[in-house]
């Protein structure tokens, strides 16, 4: 009984906020746009029983999917959210990773202090910390103040309202999602690995390669999912620091339900771009699961 | 209206009166009241206001549409208004509460009955044009002294926004604004609801593409004041706010509003009560509140637009009902034109059509 409960308690989360939302969202998108509250038609009437459910089920249908396939809006702006999101997922890891492991290098007195350094953005809004990079970024800018004072520049760089200030952007915000994961994966490291490892003639280089990366791969890809998956439906970012040349597809999204009220399109495009997103994940999952079963 | 397409909508609540008071929810554009008519309606009515605000239309609409949006009082426009109404969000105003109807202003409320029949649900809050902002010693220094500051050729020949590029052209980013003031310039029907029409407008937002800065609804008003850009295509009482904090700054801007001479669009804000509203007594107080003519007066002189109310005129400033801007002639008002809702499948096309014209895909 007990066990059963300790598998049920998952499931039931699951069940609840991911799954019934899904099939709310699901159920809209095989609705029909009308001009109504809430602006969809059919609605289910439970009140009708078993009749009502069934003539509700009849009227859905995957319109709404092929329409997407008519229109190279909809792929292209979900390739180039892809390649911004995997792209400023590198990125963050690249400036995540040596943070991390300085931290795990750091002395254990330290340690306290600069995780708390690492999560004290978090404090403040994310949409003001989005704000302040306008402020950082834009033509008048600090950033151009600041180079054209150095006189490395002498005509003002335009980042803000391009692609290049929503992957600062991005980088910015989800650094501490990288960083945290791969710091308590080194942090639990066993370091007379590396020193048998010196004994046994490995260069630090190749010791660093052969033991401290695969030992924090779970903290890397951990890292990855933390940043790849909110970057790639991001809205505020592109919307506040790119330009109106950014195409993603969490821009796309809003205009569908903003712009054109079109609430069972808007869902087609979130369904589609959650099933991006877990159809990789659980490939990836169950890959993980073979490889630890052939292992053992 | 529409002060700052921020994406986010900010809260002033007030928290005067007596907590146990009755309250009243508005929810209003940004930026577009005396907030002293705020405690002064607590103060006369004993109801407790909550007052918040939003920056677009579509965040209000979406939110009415979705229902239970806890407001007792909206401020959409004209068009969405209208579609609103279709889609059951309103309920009828009791006029029989509302005495200082008698004080609306006849040629504002017989051009809001095409959105609102017999103005039955809506009561008119302000109103204002979409045309041309001009920072004037630029513009002359580029184009000359003849300079057409009052005609859509200023930015939608291509020849003039070539050479004005170079010190800035910024337009709205608000189709149902930007695609009339097209069509209007191409000599068609501003309010055409045929794709094949509205089509027409690609190739001249497509010619001019390269030599606007940026769209965007409300960074045009620091914008212009500044010296940054010196064109833009947006609201009136926007430009004239820019007019006015570049005055203040004494920085040698000299900014000019004018409705484009083909035409310009004419739209309004109305006030409505949600049908689903919990104060709908409280409503229909704020309501007549707003429609005292000394509050109203007030209010545009606060946020310099006009407003449907002819009582108010008297208390008006001078700034306000002298300046053909704000308050145009009889002729001018002629030249306006108003616009219809665009049906779900036409909205398709435009925003697909926008979407192309601002990120060429």
């Amino acid at each position: 009984m007990r066990r059963f409960i300790l598998i049920a308690v998952p499931y039931l989360w699951l069940l609840a906020l991911f799954l019934v939302p899904f099939l709310i969202v699901l159920k809209i998108s095989l609705s029909d746009i009308a001009l109504s509250i809430p602006p969809y038609t059919p609605q289910l009437d439970l009140s009708a029983g078993w009749d009502g459910i069934k003539s509700f089920l009849s009227e859905l249908d995957f319109e709404n999917f092929t329409f997407l396939t008519q229109d190279p809006l909809y792929w292209k702006a979900y390739v180039s959210s892809l390649q911004i999101a995997a792209i400023s997922t590198l990125l963050t890891l690249l400036v995540g990773y040596p943070i991390a492991y300085g931290m795990a290098q750091a002395p254990d007195e330290w340690r306290p202090t600069l995780l708390l350094l690492v999560i004290l953005p978090f404090w403040t809004s994310f949409l003001i910390r989005v704000y302040s990079w306008i402020g950082i970024l834009s033509n008048e800018g600090f950033l151009n103040q600041f180079l054209l004072w150095t006189g490395i520049i002498s005509t003002p760089l335009t980042i803000l309202n391009t692609n290049t200030a929503v992957y600062i952007g991005i980088v910015y915000t989800y650094l501490p999602f990288m960083i945290l994961p791969i710091y308590s994966a080194l942090e639990k490291m066993d370091g007379s690995l590396l020193e048998a490892a010196e004994d046994l003639g490995c260069s630090r280089l190749s010791a660093f390669w052969l033991i401290t990366i695969p030992l924090s791969k779970a903290g890397i890809i951990a890292g990855c999912f933390l940043v790849f998956i909110p970057a790639l439906g991001e809205f505020v970012i592109p919307s506040l620091l790119g330009g109106s040349d950014t195409l993603m597809i969490g821009k796309v999204l809003w205009e569908e339900f903003f712009s054109n009220r079109d609430w069972p399109v808007a869902s087609a495009v979130a369904v589609i771009l959650l099933l991006i997103l877990v159809i990789p994940i659980v490939l990836f999952q169950r890959n993980e699961q073979k490889q630890r079963e052939m292992d053992q | 209206m529409r002060h700052q397409l921020l994406t986010m909508t900010a809260t002033i609540a007030l928290m005067a009166g007596a907590a146990a008071a009755q309250e009243v929810r508005v929810y209003n554009w940004s930026d577009y009241i005396d907030e002293e008519l705020l405690a002064k309606f607590e103060a006369e009515t004993g109801l407790k206001l909550i007052y918040d605000v939003f920056d677009s239309n579509e965040v209000l609409e979406t939110k009415l549409l979705a229902g239970g949006s806890g407001y007792d009082v909206v401020v959409p426009s004209g068009t969405f208004l209208q579609r609103q109404i279709q889609a059951g969000a309103f309920q009828k105003l009791d006029k029989s509460k509302l005495p200082n109807l008698s004080n609306m202003w006849d040629v504002v409320s017989s051009r809001t009955e095409q959105y609102d029949p017999e103005n039955a649900y809506s009561i008119n809050y302000m109103w204002g044009t979409t045309g041309i902002g001009v920072n004037v010693g630029k513009v002359t220094e580029i184009l000359g002294e003849d300079a057409p500051i009052d005609s859509l050729s200023l930015i939608f020949d291509p020849a003039n926004a070539e050479k004005l590029a170079a010190c800035g052209i910024m337009m709205l980013d608000a189709p149902a604004e930007m695609i009339p003031a097209a069509l209007k310039f191409l000599g068609e029907d501003p309010n055409s609801h045929d794709p094949d029409v509205i089509a027409k407008t690609e190739p001249v937002f497509m010619a001019i593409r390269p030599y606007i800065q940026k769209f965007h609804s409300s960074e045009y008003i620091n914008a212009l004041a500044n010296g940054d850009i010196c064109v833009a295509l947006g609201w009136s009482g926007d430009v004239l706010q820019a007019r006015d904090r570049a005055a203040e700054a004494e920085n040698g801007v000299e900014i000019a509003y004018n409705a484009a001479k083909e035409g310009a669009q004419m739209w309004f804000d109305q006030m409505a009560i949600p049908v689903d509203a919990p104060n709908v007594e409280g409503a229909h107080a704020f309501l007549n509140f707003i429609m005292d003519a000394q509050n109203m007066a007030a209010a545009s002189n606060y946020v310099y637009y006009a407003n449907g109310n002819a009582a108010s005129k008297e208390f008006l400033v001078e700034d306000v009902i002298g300046d053909p801007a704000i308050y145009p002639s009889e002729e001018a008002l002629n030249n306006l034109f108003t616009t219809t809702p665009w049906d779900a499948g036409v909205q398709r096309t435009v925003t697909r059509l926008w979407t192309k014209i601002k990120s060429g895909t």
